[in-house]
């Protein structure tokens, strides 16, 4: 059963949270240069400590448990890294330190520079989304994982607005306004339950919750507000403008991992916190929503004619691939894990493969001087690196092997002919040509001829090119795990899940 | 019904009237207000459960009245910056609303 | 049907007509004046709700500051605010139709559960002589759930953050705006004169007493930002650039004290953020101390906002 113990090496859990904590204060109070210097310092430690506990999780097939204050759930806070915690934290860590080298290019303070606003707000913003969603992946507090929720979106609008222009600062006030929403339903739901159930951690939870009108209720307003934060259709509004308004590693964070928090957590509602209460109407309506998704994301990026817009909606396209999790687990089959790491994979190898391409899509913007996708004749020959790296990402959107994305959708397609759900088999097919359809019109162009003699705005960074391609082959890199359920993702399930059959 | 069901009832109101607010309005200041009773509809019905939670001699069961205040303050930090977007839209456009179903700007803005 | 029970339906029956009042009212300023009475009648129904420390808090925070934040919007905003199209007739509809079942489903739920209520009360009480601490409220704040605390600190931080992050770039380092009068009325400058020293005091008492009774350091700190603001607002005091070195300290002291008790605690209490048990009372009540100092100062520059012109040397 879930110890409630704190393990061995549970420390590193609060570490993980608390490095970053660190560095937004040393950085509020020194200041200056020292912003950069304090995050290129603590960007590697944080990784080194995310994959000690992957490493941990790993080895031990075990959960790392942490009690903070010795003060033990319910009076106190819990924090705890199953499987999927362990790689939730591994993937934002390795992307958040590639964002970290990629912006040094952007928001880099080289000696002699004056301190401008946007290099010293962005590190801090950076420490603080790191923080923010190390914290919702390892609270296992209902209303702890609502601060965090704060932590992650007062973090992220500044990344919206920060490049200052008027549609920029409209998307983020649209983004805020979205986001404070979703918080409050958030918070509704968690005063429901403890109301109904007087605790608000989720082991505990996972007791005492049973298929009523209140779990109900407060499952469906909480997942509600969370749909929100995690723009899925049709509450996507929001996204599109924010992500492509944000300067490029500020998009590329906020694509990869912020919204991929909130949806950490609806998963975490239903299958910890309240385990039973999913039902097959239910997941057929998040299904429902996320092929939605799916195919008006992917519809609209190719009516898109600039290049970061068009990432924006192939983001909400992805999205909707996560939530296929659902429908396809209902039925508590021992063959539910191959849906669940096929979903989780999708998730992981989409914040690879994202952050790369809007890495991509910046260094482009940079070097033209705009992303007007129709002029991008002949930029291969310029910034073959940057053009390799965005089709390898694209492999991973596309479902193409080898690459996470392939492996991904084909778990997923396996568990829908398991299941005899074969409706969703016809929306990944369709939203995989699609796919090809949007990264191809991008690709064509790059890979064509020049109709005029291209005129660069600035030299090529071939250090941030390889960031870039870093991160396309760590999607790659993915593609080469083994089509079957995955062990370390099921570390932490409840039984319910099913054992692994192979 | 008794004083507790009373502020129960006063709670869900106020949660339904910010949520209206906060869909409906266009004008941003009006949101951000309708946010605002939307919230202290929530933390009502918090204390709501926290007074049904007398125990041990006290009267009111003191961990959601904590949470409340943890609530409040973020509650303001949230409508601060907010506020601070707004005025700094206003500023640059002369526009204080948001539309609904206001299309995503695809300006001529080249991404840099 | 007693008379006191009357009034409670008429009390609640006035909060529910502010409220609609501040989503209706025509005039923005209007609805931000409703909507301030609106904050101190909550602040009533706290109470009668046996919550003070909610009370001091939402009277503070909702009432005063947010109200102060808002007439400031307002200031600036004027004759622009009517303009934009109300939704058509559908959207209003599904919207009314969702939050009519949703105010229902709240009204029958939370009233409808177990007899009994569950409640952490008794654990806490438990607790209680453990903690060092003589007020539950404050226990549960700042040692059962002093993670929450703590995070909650950096979310203010980051709001603080995220405000000057729109200042414009010309701009960045200065001083906040702060503009709310042309000039001071010589009413405001006596109210700043007199009030503060008292505030002040009341700001430190709340904060200390907040151990054994209703206070602490949220509410401490508000009024030490309101008394503050007060004093810039009349130009006693210059608002200051946000880039001194000890805007940045005084801001930071409070979260780094308390990160710092917290690590400690891993080396002799055993966990993160668990105290000694003899020296459990003066390690909160400085971090207690310094943290109503640094939320102060955070909430006072959240109203200011952000830097709008630079230090005149």
């Amino acid at each position: 059963m879930i110890p409630e113990e704190t393990t061995a090496n549970g420390y590193l859990l609060v570490l993980a949270i608390m490095l970053p904590v660190i560095g937004i204060l040393l950085s509020l109070a020194a200041g200056g240069r020292y912003v950069e210097r304090i995050a290129m310092v603590l960007l590697p430690a944080g990784l080194v400590i995310a994959a000690a506990v992957f490493g941990l999780v790993w080895r031990d097939q075990q959960s790392l448990v942490y009690i903070v204050g010795g003060w033990h759930p319910p009076l106190g806070i819990a924090l705890r890294a199953d499987g999927i915690s362990a790689a939730m934290m591994l993937t934002t860590a390795i992307v958040i330190c590639a964002t970290g080298l990629f912006a040094r290019g952007e928001f880099g303070q080289p000696r002699g520079s004056p301190e401008t606003r946007a290099s010293q707000v962005f590190w801090i913003l950076l420490l603080g989304i790191w923080s923010g969603l190390n914290t919702v992946v390892l609270g296992d507090d209902l209303f702890n994982l609502y601060v965090a929720l704060e932590l992650l979106t007062f973090a992220a609008v500044p990344l919206v607005s920060l490049k200052g222009y008027q549609e920029t600062i409209k998307a983020a006030l649209r983004y805020m306004l979205f986001a404070l929403f979703g918080s409050v339903l958030y918070l509704l739901g968690t005063v429901l339950i403890y109301g109904a159930y007087g605790t608000l951690d989720i082991a505990m939870l996972s007791g005492r919750v049973h298929p009523e009108p209140v779990a109900w209720i407060a499952a469906s307003l909480m997942t509600m507000g969370l749909l929100a934060k995690t723009a899925l259709f049709p509450l996507h509004l929001w996204l599109p403008p924010a992500h492509a308004g944000a300067p490029a590693p500020g998009s590329a964070v906020l694509s990869a991992l912020v919204v991929k928090g909130s949806f950490f957590l609806i998963a975490r509602l239903w299958f910890d916190a309240m385990p039973g209460l999913m039902n097959v109407a239910s997941g057929q309506i998040l299904g429902t929503l996320g092929a939605g998704a799916v195919l008006f994301g992917s519809i609209l990026a190719l009516r898109q004619q600039r290049l970061k817009l068009l990432i924006a909606y192939s983001t909400i396209a992805q999205i909707g691939y996560l939530f296929f999790i659902f429908p396809l687990t209902a039925g508590n089959e021992p063959w539910d894990s191959v849906a669940w790491t096929g979903g989780w994979l999708q998730l992981f190898s989409h914040a690879f493969a994202k952050a790369s391409m809007f890495m991509a899509a910046g260094l482009i913007a940079e070097t033209l001087g705009h992303d007007r996708i129709a002029e991008f004749g002949g930029i291969n020959r310029v910034i073959p690196i940057t053009v390799i790296a965005f089709g390898l990402a694209g492999l991973s959107l596309m479902g193409v092997p080898p690459s996470g994305g392939f492996v991904a959708k084909w778990l997923l397609l396996l568990a829908t002919v398991m299941e005899g759900q074969w409706w969703w088999a016809v929306v990944m097919l369709v939203g995989g040509l699609l796919a090809g359809g949007y990264v191809f019109m991008v690709l064509g162009k790059a890979f064509g001829s020049a109709s005029a003699p291209l005129k660069l705005a600035r030299p090529v960074s071939r250090g941030r090119e390889i960031v870039a391609l870093t991160l396309a082959l760590c999607a790659v890199l993915l593609g080469l795990v083994p089509l079957q359920p995955s062990e370390l993702l099921q570390v932490g399930r409840p039984e319910v899940l099913g054992v692994i059959t192979r | 019904m008794n004083s507790i069901a009373l502020f129960a009832y006063c709670g869900a109101a106020m949660v339904g009237l910010g949520l209206f607010g906060l869909i409906t309005k266009p004008q941003v200041l009006r949101k951000i207000l309708a946010f605002n009773v939307l919230g202290t509809g929530v933390f009502l019905l918090f204390g709501v459960i926290a007074r049904r939670g007398a125990a041990a001699g006290l009267h009111s069961d003191p961990v959601p009245q904590a949470l409340v205040i943890t609530g409040i303050v973020v509650a303001f930090s949230a409508t601060t910056m907010a506020v601070v977007l707004l005025l700094r839209l206003y500023a640059e456009t002369g526009e204080a609303t948001i539309d609904s179903d206001d299309p995503p700007s695809t300006g001529t803005d080249g991404g840099r | 049907m007693t008379p006191p029970f009357i009034l409670e339906i008429a009390f609640v029956i006035l909060i529910l007509a502010i409220a609609v009042g501040t989503l209706v009212a025509r005039a923005a300023f209007t609805a931000v004046l409703l909507f301030m009475i609106y904050g101190l009648l909550i602040a009533i129904a706290w109470i009668r709700l046996s919550a003070v420390d909610v009370a001091l808090t939402e009277a503070a925070i909702g009432g005063g500051l947010t109200g102060m934040l808002l007439l400031g919007a307002v200031a600036r905003l004027r004759e622009s605010e009517g303009s934009g199209e109300e939704p058509g007739l559908p959207t209003l509809l599904a919207a009314g139709t969702f939050c009519v079942l949703v105010s229902a489903a709240l009204g029958t739920l939370v009233l409808s559960r177990p007899e009994v209520a569950p409640s952490l009360a008794p654990a806490v009480m438990d607790n209680l002589a453990q903690s060092a601490l003589g007020n539950p409220v404050a226990a549960v704040l700042f040692v059962f759930r002093a993670f929450d605390t703590l995070l909650e600190k950096v979310v203010l931080l980051l709001a603080l953050i995220g405000v000057w992050s729109l200042a414009p770039d010309r701009v960045w380092g200065g001083v906040p705006g702060l503009r709310l009068y042309a000039e001071p009325s010589s009413i405001l400058v006596f109210l700043a004169q007199l009030l503060p020293p008292i505030g002040i005091m009341i700001g430190i008492y709340m904060f200390w007493t907040g151990a054994s009774y209703p206070g602490g350091a949220f509410q401490g700190g508000t009024v030490l930002a309101a008394m503050w603001l007060l004093v810039m607002i009349a130009r006693l005091q210059p608002v200051p650039a946000i880039s001194l070195r000890c805007v940045r300290l005084l801001l930071v002291v409070g979260p780094v004290i308390f990160v710092a008790i917290g690590l400690l605690g891993f080396v002799f209490a055993g966990a993160f953020l668990a105290y000694p048990p003899d020296y459990a009372k003066p390690l909160i009540v400085i971090a207690e101390a310094t943290l109503t100092l640094s939320i102060g100062v955070t909430l006072g520059l959240l109203v200011a906002g952000p830097p709008d012109r630079m230090q005149q040397p």
